[in-house]
């Protein structure tokens, strides 16, 4: 009986010796390194890009508003709209402009693009308030950017609400409700937790996608495609061979992805590290089934580039929904956001380097992602058999 | 009878860095001959012929093409030139007409010109059936001949051939030199690169690079009796044995 | 000029037989403009909440009812165990917890004040904070209406009101798409623009055709404008066809200021970055090397270009890095002359920027390229 095993164990052995030569393989995935690693254009992307946008997420690009250009017209020049002015020059939200314009010259001032908004106080304001307990004052927005408007117009009201309280006599009232706001997850509210996990997805799935199709595609424009399924070696060896360094490329990429956020932005890491980089391989294989079908269904380098990179670059940034909510999207986008594998990666990560959370919170959006993966596999060999016929 | 010279050069050299490439070369190549520019693969034929048709600077040495100076007239040569290499000549995703049409335009031929000479040369080459095909999807024999007549369509005073018979049948090859005679005939200067050594034997000089420099440069018939060898395949071994550079 | 003429017949030719290329770099970016603006959406909606009630008193009633009529949330969870309620959270089926303790109503009203708990998901730390301020708004208002049903105000109220009238100009229905929309169209013409032009000329490199180009007497000047004039040309069509077509057709916008001084502008910006394209094909050997090349600087100006996030925000240095992009200054001109009519005199400045951008890049381009060398 165990004889019987041995030997079945065996020819299943030979048999698959000789389906994967491994020195072949080995041959090929040095040759495929070879060209990687002599271009330095091309590491310039590969490497370069994902460093230049943790950076740039990680540094320069904010929702916050900050300096935001406003106009004052002050027809009162009294005690309050005084006041007033310098609680907003004193915050980082404003910019008060040095331009000194009347109401009417308003539309120009926004028209030259740099103002945002215009405060105008009328005069006799701080009177008014005086004797009448009531006075109004004006804020116009630039609504050419509607969030801008909208957040420096209630920032405004904020303010006026502040000073408002200043003027009331001092009273300290019963039946005051305290609410205790603790943040989960993100105490100090750094952005990074929510762009850096983006930032994974978008760096692996583009660059594996872009990368694979296009070095297949340009042995198949070469001629060299055919020389190699000519020869003995097995077709399918010859695909491997170019997915296996950008797969490597890529866990390359995301450790120092890894690195500077958590050394540089505070990104937690709470979860597993073994189960991250489990989860990355699997969006890598994702990413690169769905290079190898592009690259089955395109015959030059120029339309692999094209549908790679001009038709994935935007809906990637937008559907994986570290830019965006996508719950704020309509829902026919919400369902194709669906299909977009790193949609399920952000979730992935999140849930293990925020939340600390393991497989057992994940394994749908797991599940989901091999499915993927198996799908596009199936097809692209399909079709690459096909051709082959 | 002084035949005239089309291309005259006179310690033609060209350096990379440390590295001569093209070694003090001096000849000179009368109008209407077949001129055969032979050598071993890395001897320095490419870019020696580069210099001549304008596409590289020397570093030193002079040299005349058609009459025109080497250095300062760079866009007169190219006016007066026909170049076809062994990589490429016409646009794969462009159809026969197109590409006569685009390359009598380029080298100035009026509209009229280009209508009857390119009738012309479809009815000598036989390609009425696959005018308006892409030149993607003709057989590589027919491109061959159709680049070379696309090459002196124009009638410049010279054509440079570089490798031009690379992976022909030996027919088409015998029939792509018949073209090349039709050319010679008609007062066209033929400047072939080849290491075919029997082409060598259809040229009227030829001269061998070895090392960057020219070994030798004679009569196919007279390098024969100078080497006494039975062929210019013997010539080509005796004189590339010695060389340092080879691919 | 007659040589321009035949390179041009020749490059639509090439351009207009792909028959894969061709409708790809028209109808990509299209369908990305009608897809994108209805994706990018910073308006916080929709926010989730769990509600832990442990009081079950009128009060707690009609705090949660306020909570739920106020539009901002909706209601995921409601009962009484803090731990299916964070349960909620972990599956991101809850953005915030509010817990209310037991004896809520009952100690509020004898010991004078309570706390109640808010555990808000920090990942998204704007939403947090919106969520945060929205609860926090309606826990005051609340909190105004029991002190007011126990206290007699005095019958004249002393406290002054000042009452902010607030206007939004140019976009009064604050419609995202309005600002989304020729931002995005600005930045696609960008991508045909700089990323295929650049491809298009490496390819003729790699394939060896510039070789032959090179052997004949076409001067580099007619060379480079048969390379950039049909994708001009491309461009400015995507352009129309994106702000008459989709812009005006989906999105209903109709640009306010003047059609000519905005085609004008464009006709310059794509100077502009052509030549960037053609700067970086000048580099570039081959088209894997001109796509990675193209892809990094796509990347960075998209993002410091002021489409998604202001510039006026970030950091003096990366302000700097924006100043130096031009898709920065086109897309301001195009949100400034569609949006609110900004004349000849507004862009000025942009203009003239542009102008050394089209310059500088061209220039450059032109001494890198040689045809002899």
């Amino acid at each position: 009986m165990h004889r019987q095993w041995m030997m079945y164990f065996t020819n299943w052995q030979e048999g698959l010796n000789e389906a994967i030569n491994m020195k072949q393989l080995f041959i090929f995935i040095k040759k495929e390194f070879y060209h990687v690693f002599r271009d330095p254009k091309t590491m310039l992307m590969l490497f370069g890009l994902p460093i230049a946008q943790i950076i740039l997420f990680g540094f320069a690009l904010t929702n916050e508003i900050k300096n935001a250009e406003i106009l004052i017209i002050d027809n009162a020049q009294d005690v309050s709209s005084r006041a007033i002015i310098k609680k907003m020059a004193s915050t980082q939200t404003f910019k008060i402009s040095a331009a000194s314009v009347n109401a009417q010259s308003i539309e120009a001032e926004f028209r030259k693009g740099r103002v945002k908004m215009a405060v105008v106080f009328p005069s006799n304001f701080h009177s008014d308030l005086l004797h009448t307990n009531t006075a109004s004052m004006q804020v116009i927005g630039d609504a050419t950017d509607p969030n801008t408007a909208t957040t420096l117009t209630s920032f405004v009201n904020t303010i006026v609400q502040s000073y408002q309280k200043e003027l009331l006599p001092n009273a300290k009232l019963p039946f005051t409700i305290m609410p205790e706001v603790r943040m989960l997850y993100n105490p100090q509210l750094i952005g990074a937790t929510n762009f850096v996990p983006g930032v994974m997805a978008l760096v692996l799935m583009l660059v594996c996608v872009l990368m694979t199709s296009v070095s297949i595609v340009r042995e198949k424009e070469k001629g060299t495609m055919e020389v190699l399924l000519v020869s003995p070696v097995n077709p399918f060896l010859v695909i491997i061979s170019k997915a296996i360094p950008y797969f490597f490329l890529s866990l390359v990429n995301l450790a120092v992805i890894l690195l500077m956020s958590i050394n540089m932005l505070n990104m937690p890491m709470n979860g597993s590290v073994l189960l991250l980089f489990l989860e990355s391989g699997l969006l890598i294989l994702t990413s690169l089934s769905l290079g190898l079908l592009i690259s089955n269904v395109t015959n030059s380098q120029e339309t692999a580039m094209l549908i790679s990179l001009m038709g994935m670059l935007i809906p990637t940034l937008l559907f994986t929904g570290f830019m965006f909510p996508i719950e704020n999207m309509p829902l026919p986008l919400q369902v194709i956001s669906n299909v977009v594998p790193s949609k399920w990666y952000y979730i992935i990560v999140k849930s293990i380097m925020v939340k600390g959370l393991g497989f057992a919170s994940i394994w749908k959006e797991t599940l989901i992602l091999s499915g993927m993966t198996v799908f596009l596999l199936v097809l692209s060999f399909k079709k690459f058999k096909i051709r082959l016929e | 009878m002084n035949p005239e010279v089309v291309i005259s050069t006179n310690k033609l050299t060209k350096r990379f860095g440390n590295f001569v490439a093209t070694d003090s070369i001096t000849f000179d190549v009368y109008k209407g001959e077949i001129f055969g520019f032979l050598g071993a693969n890395g001897a320095g034929k490419t870019t020696a012929m580069r210099m001549l048709c304008g596409l590289s600077i020397p570093s030193s040495g002079e040299a005349t093409i058609a009459g025109f100076d080497i250095y300062k007239q760079t866009e007169e040569i190219k006016k007066n030139i026909g170049y076809m290499s062994q990589k490429f000549s016409l646009y794969e995703d462009l159809t026969v007409l197109d590409n006569i049409r685009f390359f009598g335009g380029i080298y100035g031929l009026s509209n009229k010109e280009i209508k009857a000479k390119s009738e012309e040369l479809i009815e000598n080459l036989g390609l009425q059936e696959v005018a308006k095909k892409f030149v993607g999807s003709l057989p590589l024999g027919w491109k061959q001949k159709l680049a070379f007549s696309v090459a002196v369509f124009h009638d410049p005073k010279i054509v440079f051939l570089d490798e031009p018979t690379g992976g022909v049948d030996p027919v088409t090859r015998r029939q792509f030199w018949d073209l090349i005679y039709e050319a010679a005939d008609r007062g066209i200067t033929i400047f072939v690169t080849t290491h075919y050594m029997d082409e060598a034997e259809y040229c009227n000089r030829v001269s061998m690079m070895v090392d960057g420099e020219i070994k030798a440069l004679d009569s196919p018939k007279k390098l024969k009796t100078q080497f006494n060898a039975s062929s210019m395949d013997d010539v080509f071994y005796q004189l590339a044995r010695g060389a340092q550079r080879s691919d | 000029m007659r040589t321009l003429r035949f390179l041009l017949i020749k490059e639509f030719k090439q351009i207009f037989r792909n028959k894969a290329l061709l409708p790809l770099i028209v109808a990509l970016p299209l369908v990305q403009l009608v897809i994108m603006p209805l994706a990018a959406d910073y308006e916080v909606k929709n926010i989730n909440i769990a509600i832990v009630d442990h009081d079950k008193s009128s009060y707690s009633n009609s705090l949660i009812s306020k909570i739920t009529a106020s539009g901002y949330f909706k209601l995921s969870y409601f009962g009484d165990s803090y731990q299916q309620a964070f349960k909620d959270i972990e599956q991101d089926k809850a953005d915030l917890i509010l817990e209310i303790p037991a004896n809520f109503e009952r100690d509020l009203v004898k010991e004078g004040n309570q706390k109640l708990l808010i555990a808000i998901n920090a990942i998204n730390g704007t939403k947090a904070n919106l969520g945060g301020a929205y609860l926090a708004n309606i826990i005051g208002n609340f909190n105004y209406a029991v002190i007011l049903e126990w206290i007699q105000l005095p019958r004249f109220n002393n406290s002054p009101v000042i009452d902010v009238a607030s206007s939004n100009w140019f976009n009064p229905t604050l419609d995202y798409a309005f600002f989304m929309v020729p931002g995005i169209l600005a930045f696609l013409v960008t991508m045909v623009g700089a990323y295929m032009c650049s491809l298009n000329i490496v390819k003729e490199k790699e394939v060896g055709t510039i070789e032959q180009i090179n052997v004949t007497p076409i001067k580099k000047i007619h060379f480079i404008l048969g390379k950039l004039i049909p994708f001009w040309i491309i461009a400015v069509l995507m352009f129309t066809i994106g702000l008459f077509g989709i812009g005006r057709i989906i999105y209903g916008i109709i640009p306010m200021g003047s059609i000519a001084l905005l085609y004008s502008y464009l006709s310059l910006y794509l100077v502009a970055i052509l030549g960037f394209g053609l700067l970086l094909s000048t580099y570039s050997q081959t088209q894997q090397q001109a796509m990675s090349i193209a892809f990094f600087f796509m990347m960075i100006f998209l993002l410091m270009s002021g489409l998604f996030t202001s510039i006026d925000s970030m950091p003096m240095w990366a302000q700097w890095i924006a100043k130096f992009n031009p898709v920065t200054y086109f897309i301001e001109v195009m949100r400034m002359i569609v949006l609110k009519g900004s004349r000849f005199t507004d862009i000025q400045n942009h203009f003239v920027i542009m102008l050394g951008f089209a310059v500088f890049f061209n220039g450059w381009a032109i001494l890198n390229y040689r045809k002899t060398n």
